[in-house]
């Protein structure tokens, strides 16, 4: 039972990171490294406001909007300075690791005895047959919230906009509006839920770690993957969905995987297979990597 | 009214591959002109499309519009005058979203696309009448995704998104080229009669003489940057596709081919 509650409680925050990924990889046909640097930005964000006291809801909102400034850096990078997609993730990736540093002011900042979102006076009101559950509760909360309002923003001029973009760059410059401007808006959405994811984590695990960010690009990739390729046919099912089932779903491989008698170290590298696995097996292999490689 | 005044373009500046397009080119087209531009390839009739449009920058000379200097403006803002439909059917729609997407989007044009909603209930039966007018069938197709139609479908499709809204300019780059003769001439027809309509000034590129003949009011000929016929009115009315087979053909001489 507790290994289904963990999993459900990793799965549900990577499937916060997923849906920020599903906008730049799926709906922009982006490669954002950015990830890598803007989740981890969250939680240094998180670890300096908890640490101090602060409200750990409030951190959520600060986080996201940290992130959100990451993703435009990395949006204008490309789209002003004509970088390349992937390379101008991998400036903003870098360089996030020493802004991270000085946010949170060392390496490893535990947060024991601070009010997380999961564990404050209010939280604690609930009853005590749900208390096992009240981490996940939470989480849950926040990632259908996020879900929910994605799906909305997504049905707006501006998420139709959106779409179009990744879809025909050409059409949107024949509306009179600049493609540009709507992938730099793309890209700030989606790191500010990636910063955000990052923000959960952090105190959800009461630990922030310099180098947690490392292969979050392919976590989130593989979760988009696995749930836009299974449900592709599921005509009621909207991808933010499936994309969160997807996250779910790859944590519980990992779990499995060390189960059987792997170490935490050994993890990076399941990972990575996995994540070739799933490429390997999905259809989605051919075009993407075509058009990334 | 457009004006082009003495417009240089190169290619490749600066390198042995350095091309001269256009030298000293000036064009002046006047409101509810229909101008159809024929040329061989190479000519220049895509890149005076994309001058117009500003997809591609000019290295001297200036583009105004009304009197208006538009030479530095980016491509995008110039595109709230100009309605564009392009060559490849793909190019004017988006293939992911349904045709009711692609309308509303298209009838959002000119204005700002913040937080309302993106699809407008009121108006699908606005949308609808304007598909009925295809004849296509597209009317009972809103829900389908664009990317599943037809070249033909999409190209009309393309040529309503981008008439929908009020524009001065429509700029037509071979938009027949890519289709089969039967479907070419629907567009085509559907064409005169959105340009009628809505008195649109419109610039059509073709390949096809034909089509160059018998609509518009205005001819252009092109050849290595200049034009080298320009008949409008009643001169343009007694062109036939011989006399500019005759003048194609001329040109060919001279160049020793």
């Amino acid at each position: 039972m507790t290994l289904i509650i963990g999993i459900l409680e990793q799965g549900l925050i990577y499937g916060i990171l997923a849906l920020g990924s599903y906008i730049t990889y799926k709906i922009l046909d982006f490669p954002d490294l950015t990830v890598d640097g803007s989740f981890p930005l969250g939680a240094a964000v998180t670890a300096a406001i908890v640490t101090a006291g602060g409200n750990p809801y409030l951190a959520f909102l600060v986080s996201a909007l940290a992130g959100a400034l990451a993703g435009a850096c990395t949006g204008l990078i490309h789209v002003k300075c004509r970088v390349r997609d992937l390379l101008a993730g991998i400036i903003v990736m870098t360089g996030l690791y020493t802004v991270n540093y000085r946010i949170a002011g060392m390496a490893n900042v535990p947060l024991f005895g601070s009010e997380t979102a999961f564990d404050n006076a209010w939280i604690n009101q609930l009853p005590e047959s749900l208390s096992p559950y009240k981490t996940l509760l939470v989480i849950a909360v926040v990632a259908v919230l996020v879900k929910v309002l994605l799906d909305l923003y997504l049905k707006t001029k501006s998420g139709m906009l959106l779409r179009a973009t990744g879809d025909n760059e050409r059409l949107v410059t024949t509306l009179a509006k600049d493609s540009g401007t709507m992938k730099i808006i793309g890209l700030a959405i989606s790191n500010g839920l990636v910063a955000l994811g990052g923000s959960v984590m952090c105190q959800q695990q009461r630990f922030f770690e310099l180098s947690m960010g490392t292969g979050t690009v392919v976590i989130c990739l593989a979760s988009v993957i696995i749930g836009t390729s299974v449900f592709k046919n599921v005509r009621w099912m909207k991808p933010t969905m499936a994309v969160i089932i997807g996250s779910v779903f790859y944590r519980a491989c990992v779990a499995l995987a060390m189960n059987i008698g792997l170490v935490t170290t050994d993890m990076k590298l399941i990972m990575a297979v996995l994540f070739l696995v799933i490429l390997i097996v999905t259809a989605d292999r051919k075009k993407k990597v075509k058009n990334h490689a | 009214m457009l004006e082009l005044r003495h417009i240089d373009k190169y290619y490749n500046p600066g390198t042995v591959n350095e091309m001269c397009l256009f030298q000293d080119f000036s064009l002046k087209i006047e409101d509810g002109e229909f101008v159809s531009v024929v040329g061989s390839n190479g000519s220049g009739k895509t890149s005076l499309l994309n001058i117009i449009c500003g997809s591609i920058d000019v290295e001297c000379g200036q583009i105004f519009v009304d009197g208006r200097d538009i030479t530095h403006m980016r491509e995008y803002a110039r595109h709230g005058r100009i309605g564009r439909v392009f060559q490849n059917p793909a190019a004017g729609t988006s293939p992911g979203m349904t045709i009711l997407e692609n309308l509303s989007l298209a009838d959002n044009k000119g204005k700002h696309f913040f937080l309302g909603r993106g699809i407008n209930e009121k108006r699908i039966p606005y949308y609808k009448e304007e598909l009925s007018r295809l004849r296509l069938g597209l009317e009972d197709k809103l829900d389908v995704k664009v990317g599943s139609l037809s070249g033909g479908q999409r190209q009309a499709l393309a040529l309503l998104m981008s008439t929908m809204t009020p524009i001065e300019f429509l700029i037509l780059d071979e938009h027949t080229a890519a289709l089969d003769p039967k479907t070419a001439e629907i567009i085509m027809e559907l064409t005169d009669e959105i340009v009628r309509q809505k008195h649109l000034t419109t610039i059509m590129v073709t390949h096809n003489l034909r089509y160059a003949v018998e609509y518009g009011n205005r001819l252009l000929m092109m050849h290595e940057g200049r034009t080298i016929i320009d008949a409008a009115g009643e001169e343009k009315a007694a062109l036939g596709v011989e006399d500019l087979l005759g003048r194609f053909n001329e040109i060919s001489i001279e160049c020793g081919n």
